[in-house]
């Protein structure tokens, strides 16, 4: 047992980390700026963070779990608006499902609630999502077949917009035809699926360690600046307190979402689920509260359209939802746990 | 970054898996019983002898001199078993560490981590609490020895120790904490008198009061040099404060696994709400086995003494307290008389927002340390 950072992975952070303190957006003002994001986006693709988890020979992954987290950490500190998490879940769909690799415009559509991946039964596309779509010309979704389901895609209507100002999301157009993923693309069992889910969760726990990364440096920056009664905001021990619980959030997220992370190869399919199910329960609930004090801390001004403290607030309640938020994860968590309440409530 | 076992810790974990099956001494819930602290001398000797102790302790003072990462696979058996956790002494081993001669070294840690000799720690005061530097407990130099008067209280475990951990003022002119040294002085003597506490939870093993009347300790008995007792003090608190140092994963998935045993063997008697405020439970306890990995693994970079271990206990605090909320909501509260467990470590799990450092006082230190903030 060693949960260190290997070198490659330390570069992998700092590389990510270089990358995204160069071209993320510093101010609500750029975001949406076309040339940042299109400078962004190349560096992105440049850096080949999108092809992590596709396939290499025998069908593995090129990295594991934990090379996606580290990015996925660095790009939800700098609030960075270039996609990733749905392409990456879509080469890991398209790998275990052993289907030809896709292009990077293609993301994966989520039922509305964002909780699990879209079924499409008829033909037409369901009532779904698609996630992190910016540029995303197609989504993949599933097609239930016996006890497995196959790959299949939808073409995305060109209209993205939601919560999350750095990653928006595309509402499926109902007209629009779902169409089976090409062959060589074989089934995808029950196993696949929770390994799929495995991996979705722990990226997004990584983001949501990021954005409390990120909200908890801008919050303290602030309180060094900003000046009432003769002193900094970050004197006072109410202000230094709350800055604390949620650092210390922050830390704990981060520890239990390593071994998420590491679980999503390393353990058999149900208990890496359970793995991430147990990160996800303590990351999204700890988010949530951090990025509410960052806008606390930043008083008037953090409850303007201006401040980035909203930015992360948002960011971090779509990365919740997506594939269960805290409730959610803890149901699977008892579930796993085989505790029952009477009635067989949970 | 791996969060398996190699070859060699995996034999390791089977070997103590094996042990464990016919040396568990099956004490009651930790820390909810004087039952659980009268056996815990025993087990730390029972522990030691079987080469399951002071992991990654040097081996000239007793210690395996194995990775740090050993002491977390300790834990997990010790918890999986249903064992009581490990003896917390290793912040003490790392304060005399880092701050003892060598013959301080040789002459008092083989005895502390083989479990022959007991301590307690002589720190707080009535009127010095977290304001531990205005500490008024005197030493004056009296020929070979020093003579201490003064009073110290919350001393855990001051009824069994032969030894205490005592910070005294050894300059009365010099600034708050500059006149501060250590010593190791023996308990059993006519200048000390001490007596038990009873805490909210009824248990009396944990703590008490010491009263110093001319207590003599020999000059040579003193903890690295004049005026060091403050640097040492916080070395052993950064280390009190860390759940690795401690062992407490262990204490809370125990009592989270027979929690969760309750539930399973009489379904259909708990709420959704009770069966959620367990579901918390575990999802803490997971964090802080992570988390244990994650800052024991850091170890392999060489041990730090930092900061960090007031992150650590405010992690510890949180999982400790929603555990203690489990129990009352799973365990309850026997009305008509019976069971008191579960009540009692409810009630133990209010201490640790205040041990080794208050709440506040680990937020005052990551704001300023950790991120910087500015003093008030
Ligand atoms: C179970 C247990 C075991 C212990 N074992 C030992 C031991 O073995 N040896 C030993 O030396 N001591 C021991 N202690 C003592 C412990 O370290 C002290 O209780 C602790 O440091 C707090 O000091 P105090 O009790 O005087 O509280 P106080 O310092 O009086 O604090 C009272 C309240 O005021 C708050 N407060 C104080 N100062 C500040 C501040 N600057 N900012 C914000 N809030 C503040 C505190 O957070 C707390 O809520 C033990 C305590 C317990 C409960």
């Amino acid at each position: 047992m060693d949960v260190r950072l290997s070198q490659e992975q330390q570069a992998l952070r700092d590389s990510a980390a270089q990358v995204v303190d160069r071209l993320a957006p510093r101010a609500v003002g750029q975001i949406g700026d076309a040339a940042r994001m299109a400078t962004l986006d190349a560096a992105v693709a440049a850096s080949g963070w999108w092809e992590l988890r596709t396939a290499v020979d025998g069908g593995d992954s090129l990295a594991s779990g934990v090379e996606p987290a580290v990015v996925a950490e660095e790009l939800g500190r700098g609030l960075a608006d270039t996609p990733f998490l749905g392409p990456t879940l879509a080469a890991e769909l398209r790998r275990l499902a052993g289907a030809a690799p896709g292009d990077v415009t293609e993301t994966v559509a989520l039922d509305p609630a964002l909780s699990s991946l879209a079924r499409a039964f008829d033909g037409t596309s369901p009532a779904a999502v698609a996630i992190d779509a910016r540029g995303s010309a197609q989504a993949l979704l599933l097609v239930p077949d016996g006890e497995c389901h196959r790959l299949a895609r939808v073409e995305l209507p060109a209209a993205p917009g939601g919560l999350d100002l750095t990653r928006p999301s595309v509402v499926l157009d109902p007209s629009s035809d779902v169409v089976l993923v090409d062959e060589p693309a074989g089934p995808i069992t029950a196993d696949d699926l929770a390994r799929w889910t495995a991996l979705g969760l722990a990226l997004t726990c990584a983001d949501l360690v990021g954005i409390m990364r990120g909200a908890v440096d801008l919050a303290s920056a602030y309180a060094t600046e900003r000046r009432q009664y003769g002193a900094a905001i970050g004197s006072f021990q109410a202000v230094q307190h709350m800055l604390a619980d949620a650092f210390v959030a922050m830390e704990g997220s981060r520890s239990i979402t390593l071994h998420a992370a590491w679980a999503v190869d390393a353990l058999a399919a149900p208990e890496a689920l359970t793995a991430a199910t147990l990160a996800k329960a303590y990351c999204a609930r700890a988010a949530t509260s951090v990025c509410e004090t960052a806008i606390q801390v930043h008083g008037g001004i953090g409850n303007t359209w201006e401040c980035l403290a909203h930015v992360y607030l948002r960011r971090s309640l779509l990365s919740s939802d997506v594939l269960g938020n805290a409730g959610a994860s803890l149901m699977h968590v008892l579930v796993h746990h085989d505790l029952e309440a009477a009635d067989g409530l949970r | 970054m791996d969060f398996g076992d190699s070859l060699e810790e995996s034999q390791f974990r089977l070997r103590l898996r094996v042990w464990l099956v016919d040396n568990n001494p099956g004490l009651p819930t930790s820390s909810t019983d004087d039952e659980y602290w009268a056996g815990m001398a025993a087990w730390h000797r029972q522990l030691y002898d079987a080469g399951f102790f002071g992991m990654s302790w040097p081996t000239d003072i007793g210690g395996q001199g194995l990775s740090s990462v050993h002491e977390v696979i300790v834990d997990e058996e010790l918890a999986a078993a249903g064992a009581p956790p490990r003896p917390s002494l290793g912040y003490l081993v790392q304060g005399i560490l880092e701050h003892g001669s060598d013959d301080i070294k040789r002459g008092f840690l083989p005895g502390i981590v083989n479990g022959r000799d007991r301590w307690c720690q002589g720190f707080s005061e009535p009127d010095a609490g977290s304001d531990l530097a205005s500490l008024r407990t005197r030493a004056d130099l009296d020929g070979e020895d020093y003579v201490i008067s003064g009073q110290k209280i919350w001393t855990s475990y001051s009824d069994e120790a032969e030894w205490c951990l005592v910070l005294a003022r050894t300059d009365q002119d010099a600034a708050m904490h500059r006149g501060i040294s250590a010593f190791a002085v023996p308990m059993r003597q006519p200048g000390i008198q001490q007596r038990p506490l009873k805490m909210i939870n009824g248990v009396t093993k944990e703590f008490g009061e010491v009263h110093f009347d001319g207590a003599r300790v020999a000059a040579r008995h003193m903890i690295g040099a004049p005026g060091e007792g403050w640097s040492l003090a916080m070395t052993v608190v950064s280390h009190e404060r860390e759940p690795g140092e401690l062992g407490y994963v262990a204490r809370y998935s125990k009592l989270v696994n027979d929690l969760s045993r309750r539930v399973r063997q009489d379904p259909g008697a708990f709420s959704a709400e009770q069966v959620r405020e367990l579901g918390w439970a575990i999802v803490e306890v997971e964090m802080l086995r992570r988390h244990v990995q994650r800052r024991l693994s850091d170890r392999l970079n060489g041990i730090s003494h930092g900061p960090e271990g007031s992150v650590d206990k405010l992690l510890m605090t949180s999982v400790e307290q929603a555990v203690g909320h489990a129990a009352l909501a799973i365990g309850g509260i026997a009305h008509g008389g019976g069971d008191d467990t579960w009540l009692n470590a409810y009630l133990y799990s209010r201490a640790q927002s205040v041990m080794g450092g208050t709440s506040q006082i680990q937020r005052n230190l990551v704001a300023r340390r950790i991120l910087g903030l500015p003093a008030s």
